[in-house]
């Protein structure tokens, strides 16, 4: 045990990142929290990579052509790629990557990413054996892949770690656990070199990578921890060159004390609540759901509980998107006074007063910003609107099993997307869909979203993703909160960091002084 | 002396608890929205301890708080007596195989590690906060069992229990009317050190984010502490208090213990 | 007395047994599983990932399986940490606690004897209800108040020490979080050994012996010390048995790769066989630590010598 550890003693420019929770594994396939891909982008690359501004880059593919109306791409993989034990890397090593994604015994939680492909739903599904996917290495270092019908987004696909290959002989020979240090070889800028589980997981530069001359930082240490505070202590005491967030209530010092440090950037994510759109009275009275959502002063929120580490959000997909122009409701651009008039109004005509006020519930699960944010919102709704607004705080399991049993009236929820594209968010609300726990099914909207699948023309299909989405807005089955931020603290001795919408940093991007 | 001090002092935390809430415009959970957010203590809008970062009034939440606190500190004290009392005196009474049976069940349950049995419990059962009570009652309850069992096995062997049980009076009587009274000594002073460690529990639980759904010292104290930087007097009243009370009750207990140490001395 | 022992060790299995039976159904009582969360998986993934753990088996085939495993000494696949095994994670955390925990053990010990036999030796004078009052606010603050503020004082603002983390080849990582595991313990030590002197110099016995014009401090070093420190001694059975399996506030504070967080982040999770593994380990530390203060009681008060 002590072997694993003696890092601090070595040479070499040294990049500290706290990364947040422990990664639940290295296994490109199998993980799905964002501390874990953070350490896969730079231990894995795919075929394409996310660059500095959020554009698609060629990574292990120097260059592709997309053909058939965007349903055919054929790859060019860069001649020489290794392993980093030296092994040559080929296509065949990509084609495996994908197959074992999709393969349902994989137990991949990104399984359902790569439904564009042809073949790829049937075979998740256990209709189709993983071999019947289409996509193919034609040689060593070309590869195809067809879609079912167009996806503007495929590219971006290609960089998300679930796409990325593994060391195939490592895999046979030590099953689940080949992703451990002295096991896992890997294809990206650096290799790992230690695992201490709930401390740290440790990088070293790769030398067989076909980039390593312009690989800057010698050695990457990602340090694990769930206690924001207690990361922001590590970083003021110069421990840490980067952290993972910071936390909302000390957000005005950090500003007034290290501002020039505080990376703020739009982020691909959504804060909101869910209604169960299956229990009365909110069920079936729109006019309810409105009022609730008009009573909410979202500004307040994000000046006064996010303390500005956040924007407010009255749309679904959130601002940025590519190809895609924000939705907003009407009353999103009346001030608030009105707003408020509009929902008391709503109320009354619904015949609720105070002597018979409207009862809702509240739900969330167990995190202080979570009860926050649900203590300020049930304040605004009673002292407001009349409305009693019970707080049910749950643990978290509890809580997903409750809220995808329907057992919940108003729950909290958040999506993070996992590609730059509007259907990432659109999808959601569709009505397969495993997480539509608001259990809300529109069939026009399901069919808007099947036609703009369908749509080769970029314009055409922003334009059905766009009346999709308006009308989610105007049933309104969830009542949007805010928009996530990515929010980092820097130190000035690393350069090259950029803010970009996925938040990904690669750290072969990056440099230290000193 | 030092106990007719610390019984007043209780008691005036117990006042304010009480009745801070009726001299204040302000709810526990009411947000003053048009006040200042974040603010020190002020006359200005009557609150007097400031308010915390979602603009409530600390006054007011640190009475609330307190309520709920010395609520779950005396019923969980009441479960865990209530228990260990009847588990200990019965074990001690039987004695031999029954209470050797008794007493090796405690020490399964003493070898569960205490946190992760009340977090277990709070999960199944939801937040409710009898539900608390009785969750950390009901783990707290061992070394009542225990200190009970040891007195009364001594007891037992004492003539007057001879001679009620030649009287004809039956077991549960015996226990009733004979043990149990002659264990108040000893329970008034278990009980008054399980007081503050049950409060203790409570916010612990709070700082996990599983304690009760309204608010206690423990959850003020866990806030504050989150905020100790920007907004400091919000964790400096509920840990005032907090530490206070817990103080007050350690000091009770402590002289409790020594009168009773003294009152065993002299006979 | 190695038959004593024995005996005595042996007596312990049913209890361990007991204990992970309970715990076993206890969480598996708990609603919720291992995979879920804000995603949903794709149904047939779930029900391949529900195969690989063997949760689609019956329970008390479940059951049957883990104590069989158990029975040669596999705690079985951690749920959390894929890929690896429970007795790795428990491995890999139990050295760091240990250490964390003797050191605070040791501190406690040392600090809260002085401070105790300070207190009973100067009764009535001014130092010792100071001291006493100062114990007293120690077992009076949550230790989650007590560890950022240290981290706050000693790291943030004077320099002094790292503010977390966890490094082989760097003793000053363990100064903070052994004063914030020691803090309470020494506190509540110092009451006990106090105690225990007053009441030991208030025998009947001692009252004499001290009329007789025995100094006070021959007294305590020659007599009254062995009945005062039996209650230490029984105290420090669990809590050693608590210092030494780590403590969840103080791990999450500073950064330390420790047993604690898996009694509480491992029942959060449905971690089932890590669950299992902590609390087990628990008990036998309980039941180990437990034997230990008899045989010291025992040796310490010759009228519990039974065996």
């Amino acid at each position: 045990m002590l072997v694993l550890c003696p890092l601090t003693a070595q040479a070499g420019t040294l990049l500290r990142i706290g990364n947040g929770p422990e990664p639940e594994s290295l296994d490109p396939q199998r993980m799905s929290s964002v501390s874990a891909l953070n350490i896969a982008r730079d231990l894995y690359e795919g075929l394409t990579r996310i660059g500095a501004d959020g554009e698609i880059e060629p990574a292990a593919a120097w260059g592709w052509q997309i053909a058939d109306g965007g349903r055919r791409y054929t790859f060019d993989l860069r001649p020489n790629l290794r392993w980093s034990n030296g092994a040559a890397l080929t296509a065949q090593d990509f084609v495996a990557a994908l197959r074992r994604v999709v393969d349902p015994a994989t137990g991949a939680p990104y399984a359902q990413l790569f439904a564009p492909i042809v073949n790829a739903a049937a075979i998740t599904a256990g209709h189709a054996s993983p071999d019947t996917l289409a996509v193919w290495a034609l040689g060593p270092s070309r590869l195809q892949i067809l879609l079912k019908q167009p996806a503007p987004y495929f590219l971006g696909l290609l960089a998300h770690p679930a796409s990325f290959p593994i060391y195939l002989p490592a895999l046979a020979q030590y099953g689940r656990a080949f992703a451990r240090p002295g096991r896992l070889v890997s294809n990206g800028a650096y290799r790992l070199e230690a695992w201490r589980v709930e401390s740290q997981v440790a990088l070293q530069r790769n030398r067989q990578y076909w980039d390593d001359a312009h690989t800057q930082i010698d050695r990457v240490q990602y340090v694990a921890g769930d206690d924001v505070a207690a990361q922001l202590q590590r970083y003021r005491a110069g421990e840490l060159d980067v952290t993972s967030e910071v936390p909302l209530v000390q957000a005005p010092r950090i500003r007034a004390d290290e501002g020039s440090e505080l990376h703020v950037a739009a982020y691909l994510g959504s804060y909101f609540y869910g209604i169960n759109m299956q229990r009365a009275p909110l069920g079936d009275h729109l006019a309810l759901r409105r009022a609730l959502a008009m009573a909410i002063d979202r500004e307040l929120i994000v000046d006064k509980v996010m303390n500005g580490l956040a924007l407010p959000a009255y749309g679904w997909v959130p601002p940025g998107v590519s190809g895609y122009q924000a939705q907003l409701p009407d009353w999103a651009r009346w001030p608030y006074a009105r707003r408020l008039a509009e929902a008391q109004r709503l109320l009354a005509d619904a015949g609720y007063s105070a002597a018979h006020p409207l009862q809702v519930e509240i739900r969330y699960n167990t995190h202080d910003d979570h009860k926050r944010i649900a203590t300020v919102i049930a304040a605004m709704w009673k002292q407001r609107l009349g409305v009693q607004a019970t707080l049910v705080n749950e643990e978290n399991k509890v809580f997903f099993v409750h809220r995808r049993l329907g057992l919940t009236q108003i729950f909290r929820a958040a999506w993070i997307g996992d590609f730059d594209d509007a259907l990432s968010f659109l999808d959601v609300l569709r009505a397969g869909n495993g997480r539509n726990d608001e259990h809300w099914h529109d069939t026009a909207y399901d069919a808007l979203l099947q036609r703009a699948s369908s749509q080769s023309d970029p314009a055409a299909r922003a334009a059905l993703l766009e009346a999709a989405e308006r009308r989610a807005l105007a049933a309104q089955p969830f009542i949007p909160i805010y928009w996530y931020v990515s929010k980092h603290l820097v130190k000035p001795r690393v350069h090259g960091w950029r803010d970009n919408l996925l938040d990904v940093h690669y750290s072969k991007d990056l440099g230290v002084d000193g | 002396m030092g106990l007719i001090v610390a019984l007043s002092l209780l008691l005036a935390i117990i006042l304010f608890v009480l009745l801070a809430p009726l001299a204040s415009p302000y709810a526990c959970d009411e947000i003053d929205f048009d006040g200042p957010w974040s603010s020190a203590p002020t006359l200005a809008h009557q609150h007097w301890f400031g308010t915390d970062s979602l603009g409530r009034d600390l006054f007011v939440r640190t009475a609330c708080g307190g309520r709920l606190s010395l609520l779950v500190g005396v019923v969980s004290t009441l479960v865990s007596l209530l228990i260990g009392v009847a588990y200990g005196a019965c074990a001690g009474y039987a004695g031999g195989r029954v209470d050797t049976l008794m007493m090796r069940a405690v020490d399964v349950l003493y070898a569960l590690p205490f946190m992760f049995l009340v977090i277990v419990l709070m999960v199944l059962f939801g937040r409710h906060l009898l539900l608390l009570f009785v969750a950390i009652g009901a783990v707290n309850w061992l070394d009542m069992a225990r200190v009970v069992r040891g007195q009364t096995l001594v007891l037992r062997r004492r003539e007057f229990i001879a001679a009620a049980r030649i009287g004809g009076l039956s077991d549960a009587r015996i226990i009733v009317r004979h043990i149990v009274p002659n264990l108040v000594d000893i329970v008034v002073v278990y009980a008054a050190l399980t007081l503050p460690q049950v409060i203790l529990i409570e916010s612990f639980l709070s700082f996990l984010g599983l304690g009760a759904a309204s608010t206690s010292w423990g959850a003020l104290v866990d806030d504050g502490a989150r905020e100790m930087m920007a907004t400091p007097w919000s964790l400096l009243f509920p840990a005032l208090f907090l530490g206070a009370t817990l103080l007050l009750l350690n000091l009770v207990a402590e002289q409790l213990r020594l009168r009773l140490a003294r009152g065993a001395g002299t006979t | 007395m190695l038959s004593f022992a024995l005996r005595r060790l042996l007596s312990a299995v049913p209890t361990l047994f007991v204990l992970v039976t309970l715990t076993f159904f206890l969480m598996r009582a708990a609603p919720g599983g291992p995979f879920d969360g804000e995603r949903t998986l794709p149904p047939q993934v779930e029900a391949a990932l529900t195969r690989e753990y063997h949760l689609d088996a019956p329970l008390w085939r479940q059951y049957l399986d883990y104590l069989g495993n158990l029975a040669h000494g596999d705690l079985g696949p951690s749920f959390q940490y894929e890929g690896y095994r429970v007795t790795e994670l428990i491995g890999d955390a139990l050295p760091v606690s240990l250490a964390l925990g003797s050191a605070a053990l040791a501190l406690s010990l040392l600090l809260g004897g002085v401070i105790g036999a300070v207190a009973a030796l100067r009764q009535g004078r001014w130092i010792d209800p100071l001291l006493t009052h100062i114990t007293l606010i120690g077992v009076s603050i949550p230790n989650y108040v007590i560890a950022p503020l240290l981290v706050l004082l000693f790291a943030v603002t004077l320099g002094w020490l790292p503010a977390g983390g966890w490094h082989h080849d760097r003793p000053t990582d363990m100064v903070l979080p052994v004063i914030a595991l020691a803090l309470p313990q020494i506190a509540y030590i110092a009451r006990l050994l106090r105690n225990g002197l007053i009441d030991a110099l208030a025998t009947p016995y001692l009252r004499t012996a001290r009329a007789k014009g025995l100094p006070l401090r021959l007294l305590v070093l020659r007599h009254a010390w062995r009945p005062a420190v039996l209650p230490v001694i029984s105290h420090l059975g669990p809590a050693a048995a608590g210092l030494l399996t780590g403590s969840v506030v103080v791990e999450q504070v500073f950064g330390i790769p420790g047993l604690g967080r898996y009694f509480v982040q491992a029942a959060l999770n449905r971690d089932y066989t890590l669950v299992l593994g902590a609390v087990l380990l628990y008990g036998t530390l309980i039941v180990l630590f437990n034997f230990v203060v008899d045989l010291l009681y025992g040796a310490l008060d010759p009228r519990l010598r039974t065996a």
